[in-house]
């Protein structure tokens, strides 16, 4: 129990909270680490997904890109591209970290984008061509409206990935939370690793929950079904 | 740190070449430590998954504790249990375990629960016992899911064993971590492409298996 004392003692240290080592200046730099490459990752698999659902097209590239995607182990992928980004004079450790990031955000949105717009009732498509819907009226005012859960679910589990992940960039001499837990380890400084591993959960939980918002918030009410709850358990843990 | 001679190659091959004996004895702990943990996972998951079958009431405290484990950044899990158990085997594998449980346990769960209740019905009808029902019927139908739930958790752990490395095992990791020490691309990315390459190895083969298992399956399980 004295350690969690040290811990909840960790946190009540202003001195945490200040400087370049603290508090919320590492939760900046572990969301700057995340967000841009959910939101390329994002750019690209998303209406590369819609599209290729709406023209019931391409499933097996898609399921090709989530199952590879799924087997890459993501410290891996970090660490092969440091020499990478090294040689093209791009530094150390964020170009690796964010190409790393990039690729496993890819699958979940690409596979949830496809199949979400593919699985919408064919009926309902049908009808609105009938009522003279054009193509890209059919995909932006009935298929992506009706996909909205699975897609939004698809967004939140990469992001959700990504942002524990983010994690390992540290290993990599990156900043972010992981520096915590990598600084602890050297410093065998177990109160400060436990507060980093804590730090990590939470914001995950809070991004989770982001997601979970958004869904309420964009998915029209009249969509009574709302996808099921993200399990995290269905892609393989890199962080 | 420092950057790299910019003349230093991607790979040294000469340096390859005269460490085969060692790369090869970091894939097999590789493939010891993740066999390790999928093994001793599966079957902690296998009783746990039937009691929450048997008793279903239990079946939301166990995902939940094995949901916490399972959000445990490995990194700290390893650095944590250092005071318990030392650097050793041990702690690596209760961190590799712990991960593996939650991905078993939803999967062999889900797959008994997408049983379709007639053909219990129809076992019932024949006679069948429970446990002859659980392993003759349930399980077999049940497959494909549950082996959707070992690739998952086979590359969860290939993936997490050169984490390890920081714990002085890591397999591979080993290769990685001597790079990134060093800035020696050559081990660096022998370590990780390897264990990339190793991971969609084990994956391939475990759709193979999957596909001898299931002779009568047309469909893929699909995964959400």
């Amino acid at each position: 129990m004295t350690f969690l004392a040290d811990v909840a003692r960790w946190f009540l240290d202003p001195a945490s909270w200040q400087g370049s080592g603290g508090v919320p200046a590492r939760v900046l730099e572990h969301l700057s680490l995340s967000v841009w490459p959910v939101a390329l990752a994002a750019a690209i698999a998303l209406p590369l997904g819609v599209t290729l659902g709406h023209r019931h097209r391409g499933a097996f590239f898609a399921i090709s890109v989530a199952n590879v995607g799924r087997a890459l182990p993501s410290f891996a992928v970090l660490v092969v591209g440091v020499p990478v980004s090294i040689k093209l004079g791009l530094g150390l450790s964020y170009w690796p970290a964010f190409a790393a990031l990039f690729l496993l955000a890819i699958p979940p949105m690409l596979t949830n984008a496809y199949t979400g717009v593919r699985e919408v009732d064919p009926g309902t498509v049908e009808s609105s061509r009938g009522m003279g819907f054009t193509e890209g009226q059919v995909l932006r005012k009935i298929e992506i409206p009706l996909a909205l859960p699975v897609i939004i679910t698809g967004i939140r589990v990469s992001a959700v990935q990504v942002v524990a992940t983010a994690t390992l960039a540290a290993l990599i001499g990156g900043g972010g939370l992981g520096r915590y837990i990598i600084d602890g380890l050297a410093t065998r400084d177990l109160v400060q690793v436990f507060a980093g591993a804590l730090l990590v959960a939470v914001l995950s939980v809070i991004t989770e929950g982001f997601f979970s918002l958004m869904e309420r918030f964009f998915v029209s009410p009249g969509i009574g079904r709302r996808a099921e709850f993200a399990d995290i358990s269905q892609i393989p843990k890199g962080f | 740190m420092i950057l790299a001679q910019t003349t230093e190659p991607f790979i040294r091959w000469n340096w390859v070449w005269s460490h085969l004996d060692m790369i090869w004895g970091r894939t097999v702990q590789h493939l010891a430590l993740t066999g390790i943990a999928l093994g001793v996972g599966f079957l902690i998951s296998i009783v746990l998954s039937m009691i929450a079958l048997r008793y279903r009431r239990t079946y939301a405290p166990i995902t939940w504790v094995t949901g916490v484990l399972y959000s445990i950044p490995s990194l700290a899990l390893f650095v944590m249990l250092i005071p318990l158990t030392g650097l050793s085997v041990t702690t690596a594998e209760i961190g590799l375990v712990s991960y593996t449980l939650l991905i078993f346990i939803r999967n062999i769960v889900a797959g008994i629960d997408g049983v379709p209740q007639e053909v219990r019905e129809a076992a019932l009808g024949m006679g069948y016992t429970r446990r002859r029902m659980l392993l003759e019927i349930e399980l077999p139908i049940a497959l494909p899911v549950v082996i959707a739930g070992i690739r998952i958790a086979t590359v969860t752990t290939v993936g997490l064993v050169t984490i390890t490395a920081l714990i002085g095992l890591g397999g591979l990791g080993q290769l990685i971590l001597d790079g990134l020490n060093r800035l020696f691309t050559t081990p660096l990315i022998v370590g990780s492409v390897l264990s990339v390459v190793l991971a969609l190895l084990l994956d391939g083969v475990l759709v193979l298996v999957e596909r001898a298992l299931t002779p009568w399956a047309r469909r893929k399980a699909t995964i959400g």
